[in-house]
């Protein structure tokens, strides 16, 4: 080659050599695709491979599909044929692997090799194992797995228990030396869950505010009830909305973010960490949760109600012309006040559920990431799932209050 | 490419990162070169950019200046697909996907071709697997059911399992117990010669350096100032190398060099 475009440099005739060169790295790359070719000979048929011989030429669909089917064919009486592998380029484990399984699992009577091949072929033929049998579904594996599935059931409730009868303990404790409690990590949840969740529930809340107070007023023009819409929406907004939504969207926002926070801590040992200094992570983690939510929930509530209201007002004044300050006034009238108390204590309740399951699921993550994902969504459902539950049995306990 | 050109270039590179807004330069005009077959040692002192100049072969980092080559490509053009096949790269931690268990990590490269078959994947995983000494018995452990041993075993299977020409190692024996690193060190030469492997490693262990290395890099003052061989680089006047080699933990280990060489 080099000596080939040393004469064509000399007759400056580089024109004439190009088509030559392309020609050549045409080859080159061709040769470079895998290829079988049967070739009969007087003591019977060779097979010789051509190519590269590697995992990421040979996943190449073509290549693939081609070679297995033609491997295939060969594998009746691949014992009898030879096999000629010197003119591969570069055979790995896996082109290896493909050969030898193609051969059934040991070596043609006939091969042609060299030496950094048949390395990596014995290699291959030393270290090959059957498959494991696939694992069969019977009744007796349901039956086990419906066993561990009440098991792991009853451990969760266990766990969840045990975790709030600790907080209560923490409590008592708290109670009795107020000063040694983690108040500046209570702060500072108050401030991540509380503070920053207020333009967020503003929003939901006046927007929802805004679309009720618009569907119930068309409704009741037609009966002529316009100036019940005031207590339609104030009880709903008091007693359900408010708390219900300000819990669901702080669930879905800090429950999640407490349990991935604890998980993290999980994954690189920091809770083991806090364990080896003596730290009850049931004091330093849950309670300060558990606190800062029951403070702020209550408030949040408040908070987006007021939204709510903010919008129901707007949109009666505009649908209706029903003015604010009639609104205003009728209002107290409507609603009473026990309402806005049992809301308060059903916030309450809520945002304690909300820090305890956060908490329950991001302690039971396991190092490894596939479950600090399930456990981030399973407190997100479990949480949201738990708040309506409460608030149905709210419903029920307090449905001869305020109304 | 061919055959003699390096394997990885390195050429006037300038890396740096920003703490708290203040840009600091870790590597500064460095030069490196490796060439085939080579079993290179980067060594330093800790904060001197060798796991970085790691990352930056990688293509993890991208130059502030300069370029980095690897085998004849501009490294920032890996992390494309299929490149494992090009290079493996042992993380010091073994970074396995937690998630799967330790066949489903070793395979992981070859499964995300998506054409060849799950039985095929399977044999291939399960050789590389008993290639650097597990049983398969542990194929179907999880990687946090597994002692730190076997975790950087599995984490060198996958690095090797589509046998990339290339293998790129950060800290390798850091945290076993000398057993477990003279047995990792034997086996990583007993790989490289089967495989021809071209072989990067970084470390600072000091007996993994003088048993496995062909030529040893030293990283300080932001750029290579030595690249050559064991003997040389020892003999190499500069304060940083006499204090890391001629210390006392220095002197123990050339010792077993020298008394290897003379056996030898």
């Amino acid at each position: 080659m080099a000596v080939f475009c040393y004469a064509a440099a000399q007759r400056v005739t580089i024109r004439l050599t190009s088509p030559n060169l392309i020609l050549d790295i045409r080859s080159v790359v061709e040769h470079q695709q895998p290829r079988i070719q049967l070739e009969p000979g007087a003591q019977g048929d060779c097979v010789t491979l051509y190519g590269s011989w590697n995992a990421s030429i040979l996943a190449q669909p073509q290549n693939w599909l081609r070679l297995s089917r033609q491997l295939q064919s060969q594998a009746a009486h691949a014992m009898d044929i030879s096999w000629d592998l010197r003119q591969v380029e570069r055979l790995d484990h896996t082109g290896a692997q493909m050969l030898w399984n193609a051969w059934g699992r040991r070596w043609p009577r006939h091969v042609m090799l060299l030496d950094m091949q048949r390395a990596t072929l014995s290699r291959v033929e030393h270290f090959t194992v059957e498959a494991p049998p696939p694992v069969r579904y019977t009744l007796w594996s349901a039956y086990l797995g419906l066993g561990a599935w009440l098991m792991a059931f009853g451990n969760h409730m266990q766990d969840a228990g045990r975790m709030s009868a600790q907080l209560f303990v923490d409590l008592f404790r708290l109670l009795r030396h107020p000063l040694k409690a983690p108040w500046r990590d209570v702060s500072v949840h108050i401030y991540r869950i509380g503070a920053t969740a207020m333009p967020i529930t503003a929003l939901v809340g006046f927007l929802i505010g805004v679309v009720l107070a618009y569907l119930m007023s068309q409704q009741l023009r037609q009966f002529g009830a316009d100036a019940y819409v005031v207590n339609i929406l104030g009880i709903a907004l008091f007693r359900e909305l408010g708390p219900v939504l300000a819990a669901i969207l702080i669930a879905g926002r800090s429950g999640s973010s407490i349990t991935a926070q604890i998980g993290v801590m999980r994954v690189t040992e920091e809770l083991d960490a806090m364990r080896v200094m003596g730290i009850s992570r049931s004091q330093r983690l849950v309670m300060p949760r558990a606190l800062a939510l029951a403070v702020v929930m209550p408030l949040l509530a408040a908070w987006t109600t007021a939204a709510a209201l903010t919008g129901a007002i707007l949109a009666s004044d505009l649908t209706l012309g029903m003015s604010p300050a009639y609104f205003m006034i009728a209002l107290p009238k409507a609603v009473q006040l026990a309402n806005l108390g049992l809301a308060m204590l059903k916030s309450c309740a809520f945002g304690l559920l909300i820090a305890l399951i956060g908490c329950h699921f991001g302690l039971r993550v396991m190092p490894d990431t596939q479950s600090l994902g399930t456990g981030t969504t399973s407190s997100v459902v479990m949480s949201i799932t738990m708040v309506i539950l409460v608030d149905a049995f709210f419903a029920v306990l307090f449905k001869g209050v305020g109304v | 490419m061919t055959i003699r050109s390096p394997v990885v270039k390195i050429e006037g590179l300038w890396s740096a990162f920003r703490v708290n807004g203040v840009k600091n330069v870790v590597h500064q005009d460095l030069n490196l070169s490796i060439a085939r077959g080579e079993f290179l040692s980067i060594v330093g002192g800790s904060g001197s950019g060798k796991t970085l100049l790691l990352r930056q072969m990688l293509g993890l980092e991208t130059p502030m200046r300069g370029r980095v080559q690897v085998l004849g490509h501009p490294a920032g053009h890996l992390g494309r697909q299929g490149v494992a096949a090009q290079v493996g790269m042992l993380f010091q931690h073994g970074a396995l996907f937690s998630a799967f268990t330790v066949l489903e990590n070793i395979a992981f490269a070859l499964h995300e071709l998506g054409t060849l078959p799950k039985a095929l994947v399977h044999d291939v995983a399960m050789v590389k697997l008993q290639m650097v000494g597990l049983s398969p018995a542990q194929a179907n452990k999880m990687p946090s059911d597994l002692s730190g041993g076997m975790v950087k075993r599995v984490a060198l299977a996958r690095a090797l399992v589509m046998d990339p020409p290339l293998l790129l190692l950060d800290e390798p024996t850091a945290g076993l117990d000398p057993d477990a690193a003279e047995a990792f060190c034997t086996l990583l030469r007993t790989l490289r010669e089967e495989l021809r492997l071209t072989v990067v490693m970084v470390t600072h262990d000091l007996d993994t350096l003088f048993s496995l290395s062909s030529r040893i890099a030293v990283v300080a003052d932001k750029h290579v100032i030595v690249a050559a061989s064991p003997q040389e680089v020892v003999d190499f006047p500069h304060p940083f190398v006499r204090d890391f080699f001629l210390g006392g933990r220095g002197h123990r280990a050339m010792q077993v060099m020298r008394s290897e060489i003379s056996a030898a």
